[in-house]
Protein backbone atom coordinates (compact mmCIF):
# COMPACT_ATOMS: atom_id res chain seq x y z
CA UNK A 1 0.00 0.00 0.00
CA UNK A 2 2.66 2.48 1.11
CA UNK A 3 4.80 1.25 -1.75
CA UNK A 4 2.08 2.10 -4.27
CA UNK A 5 1.55 5.58 -2.88
CA UNK A 6 5.27 6.20 -3.03
CA UNK A 7 5.39 4.93 -6.61
CA UNK A 8 2.52 7.15 -7.67
CA UNK A 9 4.17 10.12 -6.02
CA UNK A 10 7.49 9.43 -7.70
CA UNK A 11 5.76 9.05 -11.05
CA UNK A 12 4.00 12.36 -10.57
CA UNK A 13 7.28 14.00 -9.62
CA UNK A 14 8.92 12.58 -12.73
CA UNK A 15 6.17 13.85 -15.01
CA UNK A 16 6.32 17.23 -13.34
CA UNK A 17 10.08 17.40 -13.73
CA UNK A 18 9.88 16.39 -17.40
CA UNK A 19 7.23 19.10 -17.89
CA UNK A 20 9.43 21.81 -16.35
CA UNK A 21 12.43 20.73 -18.44
CA UNK A 22 10.24 20.78 -21.53
CA UNK A 23 9.05 24.31 -20.67
CA UNK A 24 12.62 25.49 -20.21
CA UNK A 25 13.55 23.98 -23.57
CA UNK A 26 10.61 25.65 -25.30
CA UNK A 27 11.42 29.02 -23.70
CA UNK A 28 15.11 28.85 -24.55
CA UNK A 29 14.55 28.07 -28.22
CA UNK A 30 11.55 30.35 -28.73
CA UNK A 31 13.35 33.59 -29.71
CA UNK A 32 15.53 31.84 -32.29
CA UNK A 33 12.55 29.96 -33.79
CA UNK A 34 10.49 33.15 -33.91
CA UNK A 35 12.99 34.74 -36.28
CA UNK A 36 14.17 31.74 -38.26
CA UNK A 37 10.77 30.08 -38.83
CA UNK A 38 8.53 33.12 -38.97
CA UNK A 39 6.17 31.76 -41.70
CA UNK A 40 5.42 28.72 -39.54
CA UNK A 41 4.58 30.98 -36.61
CA UNK A 42 2.23 33.04 -38.80
CA UNK A 43 0.48 29.85 -39.88
CA UNK A 44 -0.10 28.97 -36.24
CA UNK A 45 -1.37 32.47 -35.46
CA UNK A 46 -3.97 31.72 -38.12
CA UNK A 47 -4.81 28.33 -36.61
CA UNK A 48 -4.93 29.44 -32.99
CA UNK A 49 -6.11 33.02 -33.39
CA UNK A 50 -7.93 33.74 -36.61
CA UNK A 51 -9.95 30.54 -36.46
CA UNK A 52 -11.01 31.30 -32.86
CA UNK A 53 -12.26 34.77 -33.65
CA UNK A 54 -15.89 33.81 -34.26
CA UNK A 55 -16.39 31.93 -30.98
CA UNK A 56 -14.61 34.76 -29.14
CA UNK A 57 -16.78 37.46 -30.66
CA UNK A 58 -20.09 35.67 -30.12
CA UNK A 59 -19.18 34.76 -26.52
CA UNK A 60 -17.97 38.29 -25.82
CA UNK A 61 -21.19 39.82 -27.05
CA UNK A 62 -23.36 37.68 -24.83
CA UNK A 63 -21.11 37.81 -21.77
CA UNK A 64 -21.06 41.61 -21.99
CA UNK A 65 -24.83 41.64 -22.36
CA UNK A 66 -25.45 39.40 -19.37
CA UNK A 67 -23.08 41.43 -17.21
CA UNK A 68 -24.98 44.60 -18.03
CA UNK A 69 -28.29 42.86 -17.23
CA UNK A 70 -27.07 41.60 -13.87
CA UNK A 71 -25.44 44.88 -12.96
CA UNK A 72 -28.52 46.85 -13.92
CA UNK A 73 -30.88 44.61 -11.95
CA UNK A 74 -28.82 45.10 -8.78
CA UNK A 75 -27.81 48.74 -9.19
CA UNK A 76 -31.39 49.71 -9.90
CA UNK A 77 -32.20 49.04 -6.25
CA UNK A 78 -29.87 51.86 -5.23
CA UNK A 79 -30.93 54.16 -8.06
CA UNK A 80 -27.41 53.80 -9.43
CA UNK A 81 -28.20 52.44 -12.90
CA UNK A 82 -25.82 54.98 -14.40
CA UNK A 83 -22.91 53.06 -12.96
CA UNK A 84 -23.76 49.94 -14.99
CA UNK A 85 -20.90 50.92 -17.27
CA UNK A 86 -18.39 50.85 -14.41
CA UNK A 87 -19.49 47.41 -13.32
CA UNK A 88 -19.47 45.90 -16.80
CA UNK A 89 -16.22 47.64 -17.73
CA UNK A 90 -14.31 46.60 -14.62
CA UNK A 91 -15.54 43.04 -14.76
CA UNK A 92 -14.81 42.63 -18.47
CA UNK A 93 -11.45 44.35 -18.61
CA UNK A 94 -9.90 42.96 -15.43
CA UNK A 95 -11.43 39.53 -14.95
CA UNK A 96 -14.00 38.10 -17.32
CA UNK A 97 -12.24 39.10 -20.55
CA UNK A 98 -8.88 37.43 -19.89
CA UNK A 99 -10.29 34.41 -18.04
CA UNK A 100 -13.13 33.46 -20.39
CA UNK A 101 -10.91 34.06 -23.41
CA UNK A 102 -8.32 31.70 -21.92
CA UNK A 103 -10.95 29.04 -21.21
CA UNK A 104 -12.43 29.36 -24.70
CA UNK A 105 -8.93 29.31 -26.15
CA UNK A 106 -8.19 26.09 -24.27
CA UNK A 107 -11.35 24.55 -25.67
CA UNK A 108 -10.99 25.78 -29.23
CA UNK A 109 -7.26 26.09 -29.92
CA UNK A 110 -5.61 24.19 -27.05
CA UNK A 111 -7.39 20.94 -27.87
CA UNK A 112 -6.54 21.35 -31.54
CA UNK A 113 -2.85 21.81 -30.69
CA UNK A 114 -2.75 18.86 -28.31
CA UNK A 115 -4.54 16.45 -30.61
CA UNK A 116 -2.53 17.56 -33.64
CA UNK A 117 0.81 17.06 -31.94
CA UNK A 118 -0.46 13.88 -30.25
CA UNK A 119 -1.54 12.42 -33.58
CA UNK A 120 1.80 13.33 -35.15
CA UNK A 121 3.41 11.40 -32.34
CA UNK A 122 0.99 8.45 -32.65
CA UNK A 123 1.67 8.22 -36.40
CA UNK A 124 5.44 8.36 -35.77
CA UNK A 125 5.87 11.67 -37.58
CA UNK A 126 7.83 13.10 -34.66
CA UNK A 127 10.16 10.08 -34.59
CA UNK A 128 10.62 10.40 -38.35
CA UNK A 129 11.67 14.00 -37.90
CA UNK A 130 14.17 13.03 -35.24
CA UNK A 131 15.46 10.39 -37.63
CA UNK A 132 16.11 13.12 -40.20
CA UNK A 133 17.87 15.22 -37.55
CA UNK A 134 15.01 17.72 -37.48
CA UNK A 135 14.20 18.72 -33.92
CA UNK A 136 10.42 18.29 -33.54
CA UNK A 137 10.38 20.74 -30.63
CA UNK A 138 11.75 23.48 -32.82
CA UNK A 139 9.84 22.58 -35.96
CA UNK A 140 6.48 21.48 -34.54
CA UNK A 141 6.10 22.53 -30.92
CA UNK A 142 7.56 26.02 -30.70
CA UNK A 143 5.77 27.57 -33.72
CA UNK A 144 2.47 26.37 -32.21
CA UNK A 145 3.43 27.70 -28.80
CA UNK A 146 4.38 31.09 -30.24
CA UNK A 147 1.21 31.24 -32.33
CA UNK A 148 -0.84 30.80 -29.16
CA UNK A 149 1.19 33.33 -27.19
CA UNK A 150 0.75 35.96 -29.91
CA UNK A 151 -2.94 35.21 -30.39
CA UNK A 152 -4.12 35.31 -26.79
CA UNK A 153 -3.70 39.05 -26.00
CA UNK A 154 -5.30 39.93 -29.34
CA UNK A 155 -8.21 37.56 -28.74
CA UNK A 156 -8.67 38.94 -25.23
CA UNK A 157 -8.74 42.50 -26.53
CA UNK A 158 -11.35 41.55 -29.13
CA UNK A 159 -13.42 39.71 -26.52
CA UNK A 160 -13.35 42.65 -24.10
CA UNK A 161 -14.16 45.23 -26.76
CA UNK A 162 -17.06 43.22 -28.14
CA UNK A 163 -18.17 42.60 -24.54
CA UNK A 164 -18.27 46.33 -23.88
CA UNK A 165 -20.28 46.76 -27.04
CA UNK A 166 -22.68 44.02 -25.88
CA UNK A 167 -23.02 45.69 -22.49
CA UNK A 168 -23.63 48.99 -24.25
CA UNK A 169 -26.39 47.50 -26.37
CA UNK A 170 -28.15 45.95 -23.37
CA UNK A 171 -27.66 48.87 -20.97
CA UNK A 172 -28.19 51.81 -23.30
CA UNK A 173 -30.41 50.57 -26.10
CA UNK A 174 -32.49 48.14 -24.12
CA UNK A 175 -32.59 49.17 -20.46
CA UNK A 176 -32.38 52.89 -21.11
CA UNK A 177 -29.21 53.91 -19.28
CA UNK A 178 -28.07 57.29 -20.54
CA UNK A 179 -25.32 56.80 -23.13
CA UNK A 180 -23.27 59.73 -21.84
CA UNK A 181 -23.47 58.55 -18.23
CA UNK A 182 -22.55 55.01 -19.26
CA UNK A 183 -19.31 55.92 -21.01
CA UNK A 184 -18.32 58.85 -18.83
CA UNK A 185 -18.67 56.88 -15.61
CA UNK A 186 -16.72 54.03 -17.18
CA UNK A 187 -13.92 56.28 -18.36
CA UNK A 188 -13.63 58.08 -15.06
CA UNK A 189 -13.54 54.91 -12.98
CA UNK A 190 -11.05 52.98 -15.11
CA UNK A 191 -7.37 53.74 -14.94
CA UNK A 192 -4.68 52.74 -17.37
CA UNK A 193 -3.48 50.35 -14.66
CA UNK A 194 -6.74 48.42 -14.85
CA UNK A 195 -6.46 47.99 -18.61
CA UNK A 196 -2.83 46.96 -18.24
CA UNK A 197 -3.78 44.40 -15.59
CA UNK A 198 -6.08 42.77 -18.12
CA UNK A 199 -3.38 42.81 -20.78
CA UNK A 200 -0.77 41.31 -18.43
CA UNK A 201 -3.21 38.60 -17.49
CA UNK A 202 -3.90 37.76 -21.12
CA UNK A 203 -0.17 37.46 -21.82
CA UNK A 204 0.36 35.14 -18.83
CA UNK A 205 -2.70 33.06 -19.74
CA UNK A 206 -1.50 32.85 -23.35
CA UNK A 207 1.81 31.39 -22.21
CA UNK A 208 0.11 28.96 -19.78
CA UNK A 209 -2.58 27.73 -22.17
CA UNK A 210 -0.19 27.28 -25.12
CA UNK A 211 2.52 25.59 -23.06
CA UNK A 212 0.13 23.12 -21.46
CA UNK A 213 -1.50 22.30 -24.81
CA UNK A 214 1.77 21.56 -26.60
CA UNK A 215 3.08 19.66 -23.58
CA UNK A 216 0.01 17.44 -23.39
CA UNK A 217 0.26 16.71 -27.11
CA UNK A 218 3.98 16.08 -27.00
CA UNK A 219 3.66 13.87 -23.93
CA UNK A 220 0.57 11.98 -25.14
CA UNK A 221 0.51 8.20 -25.11
CA UNK A 222 0.82 7.42 -28.84
CA UNK A 223 -2.48 5.62 -29.25
CA UNK A 224 -5.95 6.77 -30.25
CA UNK A 225 -7.10 6.62 -26.63
CA UNK A 226 -3.95 8.40 -25.48
CA UNK A 227 -4.51 11.32 -27.85
CA UNK A 228 -8.11 11.60 -26.70
CA UNK A 229 -6.99 11.62 -23.10
CA UNK A 230 -4.37 14.27 -23.82
CA UNK A 231 -7.05 16.49 -25.37
CA UNK A 232 -9.28 16.20 -22.33
CA UNK A 233 -6.42 16.79 -19.93
CA UNK A 234 -5.45 19.93 -21.84
CA UNK A 235 -8.80 21.55 -21.14
CA UNK A 236 -8.93 20.44 -17.52
CA UNK A 237 -5.38 21.40 -16.60
CA UNK A 238 -5.48 24.69 -18.49
CA UNK A 239 -8.74 25.69 -16.79
CA UNK A 240 -7.34 24.95 -13.34
CA UNK A 241 -3.99 26.62 -14.02
CA UNK A 242 -5.62 29.73 -15.51
CA UNK A 243 -7.99 30.15 -12.58
CA UNK A 244 -5.24 29.69 -9.99
CA UNK A 245 -2.93 32.11 -11.77
CA UNK A 246 -5.80 34.56 -12.14
CA UNK A 247 -6.28 34.54 -8.41
CA UNK A 248 -2.56 35.00 -7.76
CA UNK A 249 -2.18 37.87 -10.24
CA UNK A 250 -5.26 39.62 -8.89
CA UNK A 251 -4.01 39.20 -5.33
CA UNK A 252 -0.55 40.49 -6.27
CA UNK A 253 -1.96 43.51 -8.08
CA UNK A 254 -4.61 44.48 -5.56
CA UNK A 255 -2.59 43.88 -2.39
CA UNK A 256 0.33 45.90 -3.67
CA UNK B 1 -2.03 28.86 -53.52
CA UNK B 2 -5.65 29.73 -52.91
CA UNK B 3 -5.34 28.31 -49.43
CA UNK B 4 -2.28 30.41 -48.62
CA UNK B 5 -4.18 33.49 -49.67
CA UNK B 6 -7.11 32.71 -47.39
CA UNK B 7 -4.73 32.05 -44.53
CA UNK B 8 -2.85 35.28 -45.05
CA UNK B 9 -6.07 37.25 -45.35
CA UNK B 10 -7.52 35.65 -42.24
CA UNK B 11 -4.37 36.20 -40.20
CA UNK B 12 -4.09 39.80 -41.35
CA UNK B 13 -7.71 40.48 -40.50
CA UNK B 14 -7.36 38.83 -37.09
CA UNK B 15 -4.21 40.70 -36.11
CA UNK B 16 -5.69 43.99 -37.33
CA UNK B 17 -8.86 43.39 -35.33
CA UNK B 18 -6.86 42.49 -32.24
CA UNK B 19 -4.64 45.54 -32.45
CA UNK B 20 -7.66 47.73 -33.12
CA UNK B 21 -9.36 46.33 -30.02
CA UNK B 22 -6.21 46.86 -27.91
CA UNK B 23 -6.05 50.44 -29.16
CA UNK B 24 -9.70 50.98 -28.27
CA UNK B 25 -9.22 49.56 -24.77
CA UNK B 26 -6.15 51.59 -23.95
CA UNK B 27 -7.38 54.90 -25.33
CA UNK B 28 -11.16 54.94 -25.09
CA UNK B 29 -12.00 53.21 -21.83
CA UNK B 30 -9.61 55.00 -19.49
CA UNK B 31 -10.12 58.39 -17.91
CA UNK B 32 -9.86 61.27 -20.29
CA UNK B 33 -9.85 63.82 -17.47
CA UNK B 34 -6.14 63.15 -17.22
CA UNK B 35 -4.37 66.41 -16.72
CA UNK B 36 -1.17 66.70 -18.64
CA UNK B 37 0.80 69.86 -19.08
CA UNK B 38 4.34 70.24 -20.30
CA UNK B 39 5.30 72.84 -17.72
CA UNK B 40 3.89 73.10 -14.25
CA UNK B 41 4.65 74.88 -11.01
CA UNK B 42 4.25 73.39 -7.55
CA UNK B 43 2.18 75.00 -4.82
CA UNK B 44 1.66 73.89 -1.23
CA UNK B 45 -1.34 74.12 1.05
CA UNK B 46 -1.88 73.02 4.64
CA UNK B 47 -5.11 71.40 5.70
CA UNK B 48 -6.40 70.39 9.09
CA UNK B 49 -8.06 67.35 7.56
CA UNK B 50 -7.81 66.14 3.99
CA UNK B 51 -10.54 63.52 4.23
CA UNK B 52 -9.84 60.90 1.60
CA UNK B 53 -7.94 63.11 -0.82
CA UNK B 54 -5.42 61.10 -2.82
CA UNK B 55 -2.42 61.92 -4.97
CA UNK B 56 -3.37 62.43 -8.65
CA UNK B 57 -6.64 64.03 -7.52
CA UNK B 58 -7.56 66.98 -9.72
CA UNK B 59 -7.15 70.63 -8.74
CA UNK B 60 -9.86 72.73 -10.28
CA UNK B 61 -10.85 76.34 -10.55
CA UNK B 62 -14.31 77.32 -11.74
CA UNK B 63 -14.82 73.63 -12.47
CA UNK B 64 -11.92 73.40 -14.91
CA UNK B 65 -9.08 71.03 -14.06
CA UNK B 66 -5.92 73.11 -13.94
CA UNK B 67 -3.64 70.85 -11.92
CA UNK B 68 -3.09 67.67 -10.00
CA UNK B 69 -2.14 66.70 -6.46
CA UNK B 70 1.37 65.26 -6.47
CA UNK B 71 2.22 64.70 -2.84
CA UNK B 72 0.53 64.46 0.55
CA UNK B 73 2.62 64.60 3.72
CA UNK B 74 1.92 64.97 7.40
CA UNK B 75 3.78 67.73 9.21
CA UNK B 76 4.72 66.32 12.66
CA UNK B 77 5.34 69.78 14.12
CA UNK B 78 2.22 71.69 13.15
CA UNK B 79 0.14 68.48 13.07
CA UNK B 80 -1.34 69.38 9.72
CA UNK B 81 -1.51 67.71 6.34
CA UNK B 82 0.75 69.31 3.74
CA UNK B 83 -0.61 68.87 0.23
CA UNK B 84 1.60 69.67 -2.74
CA UNK B 85 0.01 70.10 -6.13
CA UNK B 86 1.15 71.24 -9.55
CA UNK B 87 -0.66 73.75 -11.71
CA UNK B 88 -0.26 74.16 -15.45
CA UNK B 89 2.22 76.99 -16.08
CA UNK B 90 -0.11 78.78 -18.47
CA UNK B 91 -2.34 79.66 -15.52
CA UNK B 92 0.19 82.04 -13.98
CA UNK B 93 -2.24 84.77 -12.96
CA UNK B 94 -3.98 83.14 -10.01
CA UNK B 95 -3.99 85.58 -7.07
CA UNK B 96 -1.78 84.36 -4.23
CA UNK B 97 -4.50 84.89 -1.63
CA UNK B 98 -6.83 82.43 -3.36
CA UNK B 99 -8.26 79.87 -1.01
CA UNK B 100 -8.17 76.10 -1.43
CA UNK B 101 -10.87 73.79 -0.18
CA UNK B 102 -11.27 70.05 -0.41
CA UNK B 103 -14.54 69.27 -2.14
CA UNK B 104 -16.35 66.14 -3.17
CA UNK B 105 -17.49 65.44 -6.73
CA UNK B 106 -21.12 64.46 -6.37
CA UNK B 107 -22.53 62.98 -3.22
CA UNK B 108 -20.24 59.98 -3.04
CA UNK B 109 -17.66 60.94 -5.63
CA UNK B 110 -13.92 61.27 -5.23
CA UNK B 111 -12.42 64.33 -3.56
CA UNK B 112 -10.60 67.13 -5.30
CA UNK B 113 -9.15 70.54 -4.48
CA UNK B 114 -11.18 73.55 -5.53
CA UNK B 115 -9.54 76.97 -5.75
CA UNK B 116 -11.51 80.19 -5.18
CA UNK B 117 -9.83 83.32 -6.54
CA UNK B 118 -8.77 86.03 -4.12
CA UNK B 119 -8.15 89.71 -4.83
CA UNK B 120 -4.40 90.04 -4.49
CA UNK B 121 -2.33 91.50 -7.30
CA UNK B 122 0.45 88.99 -6.64
CA UNK B 123 0.21 85.66 -8.32
CA UNK B 124 0.87 82.09 -7.30
CA UNK B 125 4.26 80.81 -8.47
CA UNK B 126 6.63 77.92 -7.94
CA UNK B 127 6.94 77.23 -4.20
CA UNK B 128 4.12 79.50 -3.01
CA UNK B 129 1.88 78.41 -0.23
CA UNK B 130 -1.86 78.88 -0.09
CA UNK B 131 -2.70 80.30 3.33
CA UNK B 132 -6.47 80.14 3.29
CA UNK B 133 -7.63 76.57 3.29
CA UNK B 134 -10.77 74.74 4.18
CA UNK B 135 -10.64 71.13 5.25
CA UNK B 136 -12.63 68.28 3.84
CA UNK B 137 -16.09 67.85 5.21
CA UNK B 138 -16.14 64.56 7.04
CA UNK B 139 -19.61 63.10 6.96
CA UNK B 140 -19.18 61.29 10.28
CA UNK B 141 -18.35 64.56 12.08
CA UNK B 142 -21.52 66.22 10.82
CA UNK B 143 -23.61 63.24 11.84
CA UNK B 144 -21.84 63.25 15.21
CA UNK B 145 -22.68 66.92 15.74
CA UNK B 146 -26.31 66.25 14.98
CA UNK B 147 -26.42 63.33 17.38
CA UNK B 148 -24.71 65.18 20.24
CA UNK B 149 -25.63 68.82 19.79
CA UNK B 150 -28.96 68.39 18.12
CA UNK B 151 -28.42 71.64 16.26
CA UNK B 152 -26.07 72.24 13.32
CA UNK B 153 -23.45 74.96 13.50
CA UNK B 154 -24.56 78.50 12.69
CA UNK B 155 -28.16 77.74 13.48
CA UNK B 156 -28.32 79.88 16.63
CA UNK B 157 -31.26 82.18 17.07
Amino acid sequence: MLREILDTFLKFLRTFGAMVLFFVRVFLHSPAVFFSRFPLVIKQVYNAGALSIVIIMVSGLFVGGVLALQAFANLERFNAEDTTGIFAGFALIKEIGPVITALLFAGRAGTALASEIGLMKATDQLSAMEMMAVDPVRYVVIPRFLGGVISMPLLTAVFTTIGLAGAHVVAVEWLGVDVGAYWQQLQQALDMEDVLEGIYKSIVFGIIASLLAVWEGYNAIPTAAGVGRATTRTVVITAIAVLIFDFMITAAVSLR
Amino acid sequence: MQQTRTMELGTGLFVLLGIGALFFLTTQTTGRNDFDADETFAVQARFENIGSLKTRAPVSMSGVTIGRVTDIQFDPVSLEAVVTFVIDSKYDQIPDDSDASILTAGLLGSQYIGLQPGGSSFFLEQGSEILYTQSAIVLENIIGKFLVGGRPEGDEE
